[in-house]
């Protein structure tokens, strides 16, 4: 049976991991490829590198950490963060990313989509929704949750995946930071309504967070962030619950 | 030498990086010496089989890789293009494995993608290797189970995750992407 994917998210900036990581088991928790290392032998199915330098030197540096990326890590891994071309992504996939994660680059050019599967697969392609509810409705934000849009998310998302997105990595922004757990509603709804998978993100705080997700909703994946940095719930002792509560992981 | 086939297919990159993490030298070449000459041949692959197969025929890879007498590991694509006809395109491949590759039911998401376990494994590949371990997949297509097959996998449908005959081995699974049960599928392929 396919499993559910539990998937730690790492920001990055000049090519370190920001927020206060604390870790005495690692030599250096700053570096991207010593945490995803962490994160893969602790059993982590993927891993998210978001980029959120915003410089002219980006592209440079983030192909060099891509690089290094691929030749450590052993699962697969995802970069998102400010991609706007083909080119740039060009250059992130030839590096070794596995998948690129693009938001606000989609909704000003949906082509863009069709354009990245066209030539390396719907499988390359996932497009990250954050999305707010907001006078009744669940609405699509974009530059990092900073402006709104005028597209209701049910929309959006049905549009992502006829021009060819190979995955969803849903955010809800009133659950992310909360740790309330995720957004169950919207998250329920976008994955029935699809025929690719939902990864659900924002909220976690628990490890019943997971199983809630898992149980109510079709998401074939969680993301989570803080909880993993700060150690807050290991991954591993987060999986061995899992299993005892029935959910298939790996 | 371990060659790794060069075409028109993405994630070469993460196999040629996986074997270099295992400590084998190993080298990305579509020129037939080279390919001849290795001790083993990998053909990996993430793209498309009809236009991946135009490419190989266009260079006359076709018939290299039918000839070759070493043991060569074909991986997702490659297992697929190994096998006899596709409905990808409605290719005719390589023809090393008498099986046929179907697009899979749209009763569960497609394409496969995650992680899953093996089920009826057997051979070399397969040492320390336990029922029920997990392997990461991605893939539409799927190659049916026939004689050749040295594990199976279920997703909407039992397929073959691994097939072999004589010395050509494939795994429709990534060993790259697998975590330490990949490095162990694929050291045993570099060691056999």
């Amino acid at each position: 049976m396919l499993k559910k994917r539990i998937i730690p998210c790492l920001d990055i900036k000049d090519g370190r991991t920001v927020k206060g990581i604390n870790f005495i088991d690692i030599r250096d928790a700053g570096d991207p490829v010593e945490l995803g290392k962490k994160y893969a032998l602790e059993g982590a199915d993927e891993l998210v590198f978001l980029d959120i330098t915003a410089t002219i030197e980006k592209r440079k540096t983030l192909s060099l950490l891509v690089e290094k990326i691929s030749r450590e890590i052993n699962i697969p891994f995802t970069v998102g963060g400010g991609i706007n071309s083909l080119e740039d992504i060009s250059v992130i996939i030839k590096a070794g990313a596995d998948k690129v994660s693009i938001n606000s680059s989609a909704v000003k050019r949906p082509e863009l989509i069709s354009e990245i599967a066209n030539q390396y697969g719907s499988q390359c392609v996932v497009v990250a929704v954050d999305t707010k509810f907001e006078s009744n409705e669940w609405m699509v934000y974009v530059s990092g949750g900073k402006i709104p849009t005028t597209i209701r998310t049910m929309d959006w998302v049905r549009k992502v995946e006829k021009l060819g997105a190979g995955e969803i990595l849903l955010t809800s922004m009133n659950n992310d930071g909360t740790k309330n757990g995720f957004a169950i509603d919207i998250t329920m709804e976008v994955s029935s309504a699809l025929n690719i998978p939902v990864i659900a993100s924002g909220g976690a705080g628990t490890k019943e967070h997971f199983k809630e997700v898992f149980e109510q909703t079709k998401a074939s994946g969680a993301l989570a962030a803080s909880i993993f940095h700060y150690g807050e719930i290991p991954i591993t002792e987060l999986k061995n619950y899992l299993k005892t509560q029935k959910i298939l992981v790996r | 030498m371990i060659a790794i086939l060069k075409y028109n297919a993405g994630n070469i990159k993460s196999v040629e990086n996986a074997v270099k993490r295992l400590g084998f030298k190993c080298v990305v070449t579509d020129n037939e010496n080279e390919i001849r000459n290795a001790e083993k041949v990998i053909i990996p692959g993430v793209g498309e089989a009809g236009s991946a197969m135009n490419y190989l025929k266009k260079y006359n890879l076709d018939t290299l890789i039918k000839s070759l007498i070493q043991p060569v590991l074909g991986i997702c694509l490659g297992q697929q293009l190994m096998c006899s006809f596709t409905e990808e395109g409605n290719t005719e491949c390589l023809r090393i494995f008498e099986t046929q590759v179907k697009k899979f039911p749209p009763k569960e998401l497609v394409p496969h993608m995650g992680w899953n376990n093996l089920q009826n494994i057997k051979g070399n590949l397969f040492k320390n290797i336990n029922e029920n371990d997990n392997l990461y997949f991605v893939h539409s297509y799927y190659c049916e189970i026939s004689e050749n097959t040295t594990a199976t996998c279920d997703y909407i449908l039992p397929f073959s995750a691994s097939m072999q005959k004589n010395n050509f081995y494939a795994t429709q699974f990534h060993p790259e992407k697998s975590s330490l049960i990949g490095e162990q599928i694929l050291k045993n392929f570099l060691s056999l």
